[in-house]
């Protein structure tokens, strides 16, 4: 695929949606969108992000790789569904958005700085460690993700909350240092291992 | 008034008219003042029992005009539709009790309304003469049709199978039209997904096999003159030879031409041979004939194809189609699939601004993005072919930015120009300028220049032109709102692309319509009765020619020229073309002209009837002259739904608003009225107008009668002419309930005695 804002020869063509089609959650969707922007008017993030989807899924149809996989948009994705019970050609928007995530970030040109995309990626890494989330480390690293003094002033601000957890033994001061496990969460890494390695080849990933 | 007539009034005491209104002090009423013979009460008029009442009057007591105070004459029509007598229908259910609320101090002036409509039933029944078919009339039923495109051709066979004869007349040298250049046709059945065959070929077979169907090609008609069901039509072949049929109707199917997009150099047609319209595409694909499409210029196989959609169409450029040609979106999306079926590798992008798919397009429309046709919503500003390959550059509606994609091939979707012949208004407007000796004619050239054909199809020898009028950008005149095909040439009915831009299941289906029509004005026409809008009138107008001061007026009011002069300059009716609207009676200035059972005093005799109070009373008096198509109908069903009206209003039913003569406001002015009201259809390019020209006429008319009032020093107020719908079933009676309003400041008529 070409590395600039695709060549000339490229723009309007099907090379890009084809790779979509094939590789993104529901991708095979994008064609059937008919720029309706019903979408684009329904979504609560619309004003916060890069692209709405409507505009996403024509810049699919113009072949605007780069643009497509670096853009914030599918991050800001709350899931709310809006989108997917408006769309009058029965899109499945959020999904396509989570794929173009996934892709995105598989072929390891996701958007950098987008803060979801951080979070999302602090939660795999916490729930694929032990094979269960644990909420302090989770909610501190949150916390602590745009540095350390910013960290401080919102552990402080969520004190009483923390406090109040902790009394009614829903919050475990020691998992910070010892969390609580699956049995055999060694297999679970063996599981994903294999799963990655099946999804590699099918896809043609190399990570 | 004739001694043989003997008038007999019959009052119906059901759906509570006994209830609410005196029915003996009606009866009464009838008899002394309408001077009824025959005064009979009955409590379900309409009944087998009170039919047969009128009848034994009619058999045994020689009744012959019927008032029949009832219900409106729109109801119950088929139980007092009586032979050899005249009916005259005086309404007391839906324009007297159903129009008042039912209560104690409305009953005085419901009585009053009821008491008045009586007298005007009597009095229109003393100048009512029950009309006699059409002696002249014509009986041929042939249908001639003009054109052998999908229209004509779908016209022609429906006219043979409902048993009718038809001559199909076609310029070229095959049947088919533009349909026949076509190599599929955009889908006319489910699931609407694929390009279809356009079963051309088996349908000219058919008409070919046809014995009731005789097709001459290469001609064209060379005269037409006549009437419905006697019309004579030459028609000349290249040849050079001439025949002359007869013909009862006449369909004209003469389709569309294409756009020229040599007029568009920005798109790079004519530049390059690989910018084509979409005609132009539809030969490339016959040649291939489902094979790869190959570009003209060299050869190759086309590989990337662009649609400009709306080249030259929907544009406030001067020259180019303001209107929206309706096909041409699903014909890219067909020609797409075209590319895409052949091999889905091939690139196929449609720019659109609006994608508009009629009909069943959507599911097609559909289809090709599931083939990955790419639609993308942009505006084309130019095709460069300067390269080997076509450089198409628009502006990304989506995106909002300027870009550009390259092609092998660009295919313009240009619009249809209707081949509708001569602009006979502007052609006479011209003519007039000309007379006048001014230089207002250079606006028409303008508005002429615009039409592709100036070649007249119908060769019309009426002395309103030679073709039908057109309505907006050239095409033929049809009632577009209300009732399409019809035209203003009586027993002409105007079908497919020369109305109205339209596809090929749009085309089929207003054929098939027209076809009905046709045959209906034929069938019509040999029975010596009207066509529509009042299909079986057997009234016809006559004039009085010691009167007539030959100023021409009803010749040129007539909106449907069945008014001719003779050699001495006086009217020369045409009966068959006359579809009996009355706007030449309504034009008539010194008011010669009559129908037996319509006339000056049939209206006249009525408002006069009425019981104007002294001015002590402080009850207005308001005529209304509504329209019988549209108004009165409205006002009926506003009354059925519980829309009261004002008590002081006297409705008197007109065929049309043209019919309308100035002198019977005068007339009403004079006997004290306080307020008239003319009530019509909507007038203007989108009229409704069942007589296309009447409700014009008539507000042109009343815009003048100012100079009466001001004569006999009334204000301007007095008088006034609306436009309602027939659903307007709110909006007409809270129009005469503010107008009544408005009388009552003013003041009531000094007129008053
Ligand atoms: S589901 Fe995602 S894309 Fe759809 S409206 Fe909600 S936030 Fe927007
Ligand atoms: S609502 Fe559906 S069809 Fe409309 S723009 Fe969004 S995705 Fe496309
Ligand atoms: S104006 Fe109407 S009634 Fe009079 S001749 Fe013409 S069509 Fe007939």
């Amino acid at each position: 695929m070409g590395s600039t804002n695709t060549a000339k020869v490229d723009r309007y063509k099907n090379n890009f949606l084809k790779e979509v089609e094939e590789n993104v959650e529901e991708g095979d969707w994008v064609r059937m969108c008919m720029q309706c922007g019903v979408c684009a008017g329904s979504c609560p993030l619309g004003p916060h992000w890069d692209h709405p989807p409507q505009e996403i899924f024509m810049m699919i149809r113009a072949g605007k790789r780069d643009e497509v996989l670096a853009s914030d948009s599918m991050w800001m994705c709350t899931s709310c569904y809006n989108c997917i019970v408006r769309c009058p050609r029965e899109l499945p928007i959020t999904h396509i958005m989570h794929g173009l995530a996934n892709y995105a970030h598989r072929l390891g040109v996701a958007h950098q700085e987008n803060p979801t995309r951080r979070f999302a990626q602090m939660f795999w890494n916490n729930v694929t460690k032990t094979g269960r989330a644990n909420e302090l480390k989770i909610s501190l690293g949150l916390y602590f993700m745009d540095g350390f003094m910013n960290g401080i002033k919102k552990s402080l601000a969520m004190k009483k909350i923390g406090i109040g957890m902790f009394m009614t033994g829903r919050l475990d001061p020691f998992g910070l240092v010892q969390g609580r496990g699956c049995k055999g969460s060694g297999d679970i890494d063996k599981m994903l291992k294999k799963a990655f390695e099946i999804e590699d080849h099918r896809k043609g990933y190399n990570s | 008034m004739a001694d043989e007539k003997k008038i007999a009034a019959y009052i119906c005491r059901g759906c509570e008219l006994g209830a609410r209104l005196d029915t003996d002090q009606l009866a009464n009423i009838a008899q002394r003042e309408g001077k009824a013979r025959v005064v009979q009460q009955h409590d379900f008029l309409c009944s087998e029992e009170g039919v047969q009442l009128i009848r034994n009057d009619i058999d045994n007591e020689g009744v012959t005009h019927a008032v029949v105070a009832a219900c409106s004459r729109r109801a119950k029509t088929a139980a007092f539709s009586l032979e050899d007598v005249a009916v005259i229908r005086t309404n007391l259910r839906e324009g007297v009790i159903w129009a008042q609320p039912d209560s104690e101090e409305n009953r005085e002036i419901t009585q009053e309304m009821a008491d008045d409509y009586v007298r005007m039933g009597c009095a229109e029944a003393r100048f009512v003469t029950r009309p006699a078919a059409n002696s002249e009339a014509g009986s041929s039923k042939i249908i001639l049709v003009v054109g052998g495109g999908i229209s004509g051709m779908t016209a022609a066979q429906e006219i043979s199978k409902a048993g009718y004869s038809v001559i199909l007349v076609e310029k070229q040298g095959q049947l088919g039209g533009w349909a026949g250049r076509l190599w599929k046709r955009t889908p006319g059945k489910e699931p609407f997904a694929d390009p279809e065959d356009t079963k051309i070929a088996q349908m000219v077979q058919s008409i070919e096999e046809d014995d009731r169907i005789s097709v001459h090609l290469n001609a064209t008609v060379g005269r037409t003159s006549g009437a419905p069901g006697q019309f004579s039509v030459d028609i000349s072949t290249a040849s050079g030879s001439t025949v002359t049929e007869n013909a009862g109707a006449i369909i004209q199917a003469s389709g569309f031409e294409n756009f020229d997009a040599s007029q568009l150099p920005e798109m790079g047609f004519g530049k390059s041979p690989n910018v084509v319209d979409q005609a132009g595409l539809e030969l490339l694909a016959k040649e291939a004939d489902g094979k790869r499409i190959k570009r003209p210029s060299d050869g190759k196989e086309v590989e990337s194809v662009v649609f400009v959609q709306c080249a030259g169409q929907r544009s406030d450029k001067e020259g180019e189609l303001s209107y929206c040609s309706g096909h041409c979106c699903n014909t890219s999306i067909k020609q797409a699939m075209y590319f895409k079926d052949a091999n889905p590798e091939i690139e196929t992008a449609i720019i659109y601004n609006d994608l508009r798919t009629p009909g069943n397009g959507e599911d097609f429309y559909r289809n090709a993005q599931r083939k990955r046709v790419t639609f993308t919503k942009g505006e084309v500003s130019s095709v460069e072919t300067g390269g080997s390959d076509l450089e198409v550059r628009f502006k990304d509606l989506i995106l909002d930015e300027v870009t550009s994609l390259s092609a092998d091939l660009v295919v313009l979707a240009t619009g249809q120009v209707p081949n509708s012949g001569v602009d006979v208004e502007a052609e006479l407007e011209a003519e007039t300028a000309e007379n006048d000796g001014n230089q207002a004619g250079s606006k028409q050239e303008e508005s002429l220049s615009v039409s592709v054909a100036v070649e007249s199809i119908l060769n019309l020898d009426y002395r309103q032109g030679a073709d039908l009028p057109h309505l907006q950008h050239g095409f033929s005149d049809s009632h577009f709102i209300c009732f399409p095909y019809e035209s203003r040439r009586t027993g002409i009915y105007a079908c497919g692309p020369v109305r109205r831009p339209m596809d090929i299941a749009q085309a089929t289906e207003d054929a098939t319509g027209a076809a009905l029509k046709a045959i209906q004005a034929a069938e019509n026409a040999a029975l010596g009765r009207a066509a529509h809008p009042r299909s079986g009138d057997l009234s016809f107008p006559s004039f009085r020619k010691e009167g007539c001061t030959q100023c021409k007026r009803c010749t040129v009011e007539c909106p449907f020229g069945a008014i001719n002069e003779d050699d001495a300059g006086y009217p020369l009716f045409n009966e068959g073309r006359c579809r009996r609207c009355g706007t030449c009676m309504g034009s008539c200035p010194v008011r010669v002209i009559s129908f037996e059972n319509y006339s000056i005093d049939t209206v006249g005799q009525q408002l006069k009837s009425v019981d104007v109070p002294d001015e002590f009373e402080e009850k207005p008096r308001i005529l209304v002259l509504a329209c019988e198509n549209d108004a009165y109908p409205a006002l009926d069903m506003a009354a059925r739904n519980g829309n009261h009206y004002s008590a002081y209003v006297r409705v008197i039913p007109v065929r049309c608003l043209g019919s309308v003569n100035d002198i019977w406001v005068k007339d009403a002015l004079n006997c004290g009225y306080d307020g008239i009201v003319l009530m019509g259809c909507k007038k203007g390019d989108d009229y409704q107008c069942h007589f296309v020209k009447g409700s014009e006429m008539a507000h042109y008319r009343m815009s003048k009668i100012d100079d009466t009032l001001q004569q006999l020093q009334l204000e301007a107020e007095r008088v006034s002419t609306l436009e309602v719908e027939i659903t307007d079933i709110r909006r007409a009676p809270q129009l005469l309930n503010d107008f009544v309003d408005q009388i009552n400041e003013i003041g009531l008529s000094p007129f008053r005695f």
